[in-house]
């Protein structure tokens, strides 16, 4: 069985124990839904900065699965395949 | 720099859109700043706890990319503390999160831990364990009026929390909706407008709906309170229950800020704004007017400020310390932070081409972290 991998930018780092990435064991149907809920489960407040406490990510917080932005797939519901890289990276906001 | 065998030192924090400021003082005519803390995070409330043995400084963070937060710092700003589950989250069952965190307001020394906080959606919350936890008030949040409260240019928040000294009369203002009153320490709420124009609905003098930009409490007379209205400056003196016009003397009667003395009856700030449809101080000259009457006549006050300023001063980038004689502080949104040790006799410039100014808070500091050094130049939270 292969892991998923979930790549943070550097700026999330620290709140991550500063691991560059994270990783979870592809166990039966993963959603970036249920991927967050694991790799972020020790890391509350990497939890807070990704996701409100509705669950919804935050606006300018992109994650991408297989180069694709999941807001143009099925957002949280999107399916993650075991193997595969998902990077979170935030979009331009501000000014 | 440190400030070394002083008993007594002040300190000013300064919210911007970018980030934090922290300013030391020993007589507040030399002011050392640094930062920023919280880099590209804007900084839109600060409250500053002194009832402790050492102050707490409490700030609502908001990231455009990771959302809003509290953190607070027992150290005067050398490191910051954040609760892992976050201190302001709306509960399962509201569908609601938390964007911005508008007022931090600690209650009164009588009440210690007890930490109120004013946010956007419109909600009030209390904390009683110093700021790092808040549960949400449920009688404002299941209020009947509340899906008809609109939003202001600035977004739909609880800005304003003024609590007697009793704790049983809490009022709140919030754009727009107006001023809501508890006669119970905040279990129950009603509208109390009576007299706020509103200039931008047909009925101009509704329940409710009114943009009321700041309310601030007489700390003298009890009942007694002052409100800068988005056009219009009024002062109720029966807890709420009517309001009367005290414009007149201003040279405008729209603005954001209301400050009042900490001690002295009748003693108010405001800041005027030219109008809502030209958002500058009048003529272009910023000034400051005090009243030491509750408003039947007030005082034109410019020494030490710019000749011309064209950035408006946003309701919470104004406050005043608890020396005597009583320091007046407020910040542009051009990032100009102005600072008063006469009550807005004279002011100084303390600090220059920030990023907008959202919130300043004072302290006089006593005790141990009087004599701590100004605090390193960057701090803040990861991410």
């Amino acid at each position: 069985m292969s892991d998923i991998t979930v790549v943070l930018p550097s700026v999330l780092q620290p709140l991550a124990g500063g691991q560059s990435y994270l990783t979870t064991p592809a166990n039966g149907a993963v959603t970036v839904e249920s991927l967050l809920d694991a790799v972020t489960g020790d890391y509350p407040v990497l939890a807070r900065r990704l996701r409100d406490e509705t669950g919804s990510l935050r606006r300018y917080v992109n994650i991408y699965v297989n180069g694709e932005e999941v807001r143009r797939l099925k957002g949280l519901d999107t399916e993650v395949a075991a193997g595969q890289e998902v990077l979170i990276i935030q979009s331009v906001a501000g000014g | 720099m440190g400030f070394m065998a002083t008993a007594e030192s002040y300190v000013l924090a300064i919210g911007t859109k970018k980030g934090l400021w922290l300013a030391r003082s020993t007589d507040r005519k030399e002011w050392s700043l640094s930062g920023p803390h919280f880099l590209m995070s804007e900084i839109p409330s600060i409250g500053i706890d002194t009832r402790g043995d050492n102050p707490r400084i409490m700030v609502g963070v908001r990231s455009e990319h990771w959302g809003p937060t509290v953190a607070h710092s027992d150290d005067l700003g050398a490191t910051w503390t954040e609760p892992e589950q976050g201190a302001i989250k709306f509960p399962e069952g509201t569908d609601a999160a938390l964007e911005r965190i508008w007022q931090i307001y600690p209650d009164s020394a009588s009440r210690p831990g007890v930490v109120w906080a004013g946010c956007e959606p419109i909600s009030v919350w209390k904390s009683t364990d110093g700021g790092e936890h808040f549960e949400l008030n449920r009688g404002l949040w299941d209020h009947p009026h509340r899906s008809e409260w609109g939003a202001g240019y600035g977004g739909a928040a609880a800005h304003s929390i003024v609590v007697n000294p009793s704790g049983e009369n809490v009022h709140v203002a919030m754009s727009t909706g107006g001023v809501y009153r508890s006669l119970d320490g905040g279990a129950s709420w009603e509208a109390r407008n009576k007299g706020i124009q509103v200039r931008f609905m047909p009925d101009p003098y509704p329940e409710f709906g009114q943009c009321v930009h700041k309310i601030a409490a007489d700390a003298a007379v009890e009942g007694r309170l002052y409100a800068q209205n988005h056009h219009g400056v009024y002062r109720t003196d029966d807890n709420g229950e009517n309001w009367i016009s005290i414009a007149e003397g201003l040279p405008a009667d729209f603005g954001f800020v209301m400050l009042t003395h900490p001690r002295r009856e009748g003693t108010a700030w405001v800041v005027p704004i030219k109008a809502d449809s030209e958002r500058i101080p009048p003529d272009g000259h910023l000034a400051v007017h005090r009243t030491d009457d509750a408003g039947n006549t007030w005082k034109r006050l410019d020494v030490g400020l710019p000749d011309h300023e064209y950035n408006a001063v946003l309701r919470d980038a104004a406050a005043v310390d608890s020396a005597e004689p009583v320091g007046v502080y407020f910040g542009t949104r051009g990032g100009s932070v102005y600072a008063s040790a006469d009550e807005g006799e004279s002011f100084i410039e303390v600090a220059s081409h920030l990023p907008d100014v959202l919130c300043v808070r004072a302290a006089v500091v006593s005790g141990d972290l009087a004599e701590l050094a100004a605090a390193p130049t960057a701090s803040g939270l990861p991410a």
